[in-house]
């Protein structure tokens, strides 16, 4: 490298050079890659530890270079409460999709944001199961076909997308709760920035930070990588407003 | 020495496991063990450990899980209907081969059952404590002292193995007050050091190039390399098998009881000597591992029957004692269940019949 | 030797304490064997409560007995409910002030003692569970009075001024129990 030239921009470490199997147009990589990013740029990559949800969520464990231990179906709120209560240097986030934290866990869940644990949940919602083969999930929209609801969600018989941010906004221990998107380099630079202010929170001992990335599934959504980005930012994107619900500093 | 001290079971069970380092407890309410979580709430602010009452018992098992593979000594508790929800993270922690310690104080079943006393979850603590076939060495201790003895030692055991231990305890045993005496309290110091030795697995984040994982299954090749591994670790509990013979030397007649209904029918055992009738006890005080050759080693032509004694109807510990005597000498039961007590009376009562058929 | 003893009452007679402060301060100051078990409804408030003290040389099986050597009533249903449970030649101890109920055995020996009343004439009327534990060890000598009379001072260590009122208390129950012996 000639003397002159300033490395800008580097991989992270928290991730492995070897890349992944994740579907075309899945978006759990990129949020792989801010989560490092942002632990890198607090210098806390030797302290970060991914508790890791179950399905499409829980294929992370593949890919990142960093401690992780796996929690058992919904359980990460309270496996990553065990955890950071145990070792309190350590930098504890969860890595859960919308099945995993709003339906299964939906209990420990609210309770550990109740509690106001000192952790930071990272939760991708793409409103459907990936793993399993397409399920309904709490957060499918009214008219969109699952397997297990093939004529798509009707809200007679299935109530509507459960909304986890706005109802985890009525705790009152809760101190940042935002829904982003890693759809555009916009909004990937705002996703980090949001993991690492969540991050930050914890370190400064700050209490429960819970980052919503809306994403798209184009396997389970049976859409191209593209027409999916289409669906998430018209449809998705409608019924999960992006923003800031809550910014305590 | 240490003077001896009166406390109620559950109590006992938590100081025990504080002396012995235990630093983190979770757990939910439930009757007949509440006071095992409440000691805990007031006695881990002393040491600079923490208590967590969970939202659940699935999710105070998961605390612990997450708590364990930090490195730290953990523990959790419950009773039956409870220890159902503990299934699933008891699994993960065989699973992942995390250390922990749990304490079951059986209440009536099955279902909600009753509150009061039982030994009616026999089978599922040693057989089957949640999905996945692995095995758990479980404890069965019959007086207060021994509650504080093995609770104190489970600690080792789980971690000498990396493997969950679980008390095998009651409501009886869990609500009575008895005289114990106390062991050592370890120091800060030797609790700090009892964690690092746990440092190798610890998930507390560490360097890229030193990934510590925490791994309850495996993606992609599957997890048999795993059980045969664990099979192995198994494999090696024949020195661990625990059990007392209480005047067997010469038994004609054989009470077989663990628990609480051990301690009653060994002051049967003893009644029934003054009158000169050859009676033993044979006590598994492991259950798991269960002392399969103290019972294969019974001679037909000596022993005359063997009264298996529980409370729990239908009988449990009886598949055991099958098991290992294969119909050689007659088994009869004596059982009570669904938070009736046995009492001395009911014992005797049984050995009495059995008795009159084989004698 | 052992011996059974049951004491069953209404809530918030006392009956576990008094159940309690027996079995501890035998603990503390001899060398027997001694078992406490309370016995409680699922209710927090009310209804009857009951416990089982087993003190003996030997070791103590069961601490749960149905065949009892001592049974103390403090109130009328318990007289009902347990009666049957007192072995023949068992001792039964009243609460005469409230078990007014005849006595439908007479192969039990009866010492009765006033000890709600009692309690209310020192205005203390939370003591009657200590004078009855009096009238207990006075007519039977399960353990020496001294060893409740250490228990009481050990219990209310931090609270000393209550020291002197129960060990009162308790004498008066024990004179009791010895003219009944």
């Amino acid at each position: 490298m000639a003397e002159d030239m300033k490395k800008v921009y580097a991989r992270t470490k928290a991730v492995k050079e070897s890349g992944n199997s994740f579907c075309p147009g899945c978006m759990h990589s990129t949020v792989h890659k801010l989560i490092g990013e942002a632990a890198e740029e607090l210098g806390m990559l030797d302290k970060l530890v991914r508790v890791e949800g179950v399905g499409c969520c829980g294929l992370g464990q593949l890919y990142v270079t960093h401690d992780w231990l796996i929690a058992a179906h919904g359980r990460a709120g309270a496996v990553a409460t065990g955890v950071k209560r145990s070792s309190p240097d350590s930098l504890v986030y969860t890595y859960q999709g919308d099945g995993d934290l709003a339906a299964i866990g939906l209990a420990e869940t609210m309770s550990a944001a109740n509690r106001g644990e000192n952790i930071t949940v990272i939760f991708v919602n793409n409103g459907i199961y990936g793993m399993t083969g397409g399920q309904m999930a709490p957060t499918t929209l009214i008219g969109m076909k699952a397997t297990t609801a093939p004529a798509g969600r009707n809200a007679e018989e299935h109530g509507y997308p459960m909304h986890v941010s706005e109802i985890l906004n009525q705790l009152t221990a809760p101190k940042m709760i935002v829904r982003t998107a890693v759809d555009t380099p916009q909004n990937v630079m705002k996703t980090r920035k949001y993991i690492k202010k969540a991050f930050q929170n914890q370190i400064e001992g700050k209490g429960y930070s819970i980052v919503e990335i809306v994403t798209s599934c184009p396997t389970n959504w049976g859409l191209g990588p593209i027409e999916s980005l289409d669906f998430l930012r018209e449809k998705m994107f409608a019924e999960y407003p992006l923003g800031e619900f809550r910014m305590n500093d | 020495m240490a003077e001896r001290v009166f406390m109620k079971g559950c109590e006992a069970i938590a100081e025990a496991a504080t002396r012995a380092g235990c630093r983190f407890f979770a757990g939910y309410p439930i009757t007949p063990q509440n006071e095992i979580p409440e000691y805990f709430a007031r006695r881990m602010p002393e040491v600079g450990g923490t208590f967590v009452q969970g939202e659940s018992e699935v999710a105070s098992v998961n605390m612990l899980y997450g708590a364990v593979a930090t490195g730290i000594r953990a523990m959790s508790s419950s009773s039956s209907c409870g220890i159902s929800l503990y299934s699933e993270g008891v699994s993960y922690m065989a699973a992942a081969r995390c250390p922990a310690v749990y304490v079951n104080v059986q209440r009536g079943g099955p279902g909600i059952g009753a509150i009061q006393p039982a030994q009616q979850d026999y089978l599922q603590a040693t057989k089957a404590s949640g999905n996945g076939g692995f095995k758990m060495i479980v404890l069965a201790p019959s007086t207060v002292q021994e509650c504080v003895d093995m609770t104190y030692e489970a600690f080792d055991l789980a971690e000498r193995d990396e493997n969950p231990v679980l008390v095998l305890t009651d409501g009886v045993m869990g609500t009575m007050m008895e005289p114990v005496i106390l062991p050592p309290m370890k120091s800060d110091a030797e609790v700090a050091e009892i964690r690092a030795k746990q440092a190798h697995r610890a998930v507390i984040g560490h360097a890229i190039g030193d990934q510590h994982t925490c791994e309850p299954g495996g993606i992609g090749d599957g997890w048999e390399k795993h059980n045969i591994e664990t099979a192995a670790m198994y494999n090696t509990w024949d020195k661990d098998v625990r059990v007392e013979e209480f005047m067997m030397d010469d038994a004609e007649i054989v009470l077989a009881a663990y628990g609480i209904s051990a301690r009653i029918s060994k002051v049967i055992v003893k009644e029934l000597r003054k009158e000169g009738i050859k009676a033993g006890l044979i006590r598994p005080i492991t259950v798991s591992p269960f002392p399969y050759d103290t019972f294969a080693k019974l001679d037909p032509a000596k022993v005359k029957g063997i009264l298996d004694v529980e409370m729990s109807i239908p009988a449990q510990m009886r598949f055991d004692i099958d098991h290992a005597i294969c119909g050689r000498i007659p088994v009869k039961e004596c059982l009570r269940s669904g938070g009736q007590l046995l009492t001395n009376d009911q014992v005797m009562a049984g050995a009495r019949e059995l008795i009159k058929e084989v004698l | 030797m052992e011996r059974n003893l049951m004491i069953a009452g209404f809530g918030g007679q006392g009956v576990m304490t008094m159940g309690k402060l027996l079995a501890e301060a035998t603990c503390e100051a001899t060398d027997l064997n001694v078992s406490f078990f309370p016995s409680y409804g699922a209710a927090m408030r009310g209804g009857t409560a009951n416990c089982f003290v087993v003190i003996s040389d030997e070791e103590i099986g069961a601490p749960v007995s149905y065949a009892l050597e001592d049974l103390v009533v403090m109130n009328g249903p318990s007289l009902h409910k347990f009666l049957p449970t007192l072995k023949a030649g068992g001792n039964l101890f009243i609460n005469s002030t409230i078990v007014t109920d005849e006595i439908t055995r007479d192969d039990v020996k009866v010492i009765s003692a006033p000890v709600t009343q009692m309690a209310l004439d020192i205005n203390n009327p939370r003591a009657l569970n200590v004078i009855m534990l009096g009238v207990y060890v006075g007519a039977t000598d399960a353990v020496p009075a001294d060893v409740i009379i250490k228990g009481i001072e050990h219990k209310f260590e931090k609270k000393p001024k209550l020291i002197q009122p129960n060990i009162d208390a308790f004498n008066m129950g024990l004179e009791i129990g010895k003219a009944q012996k």
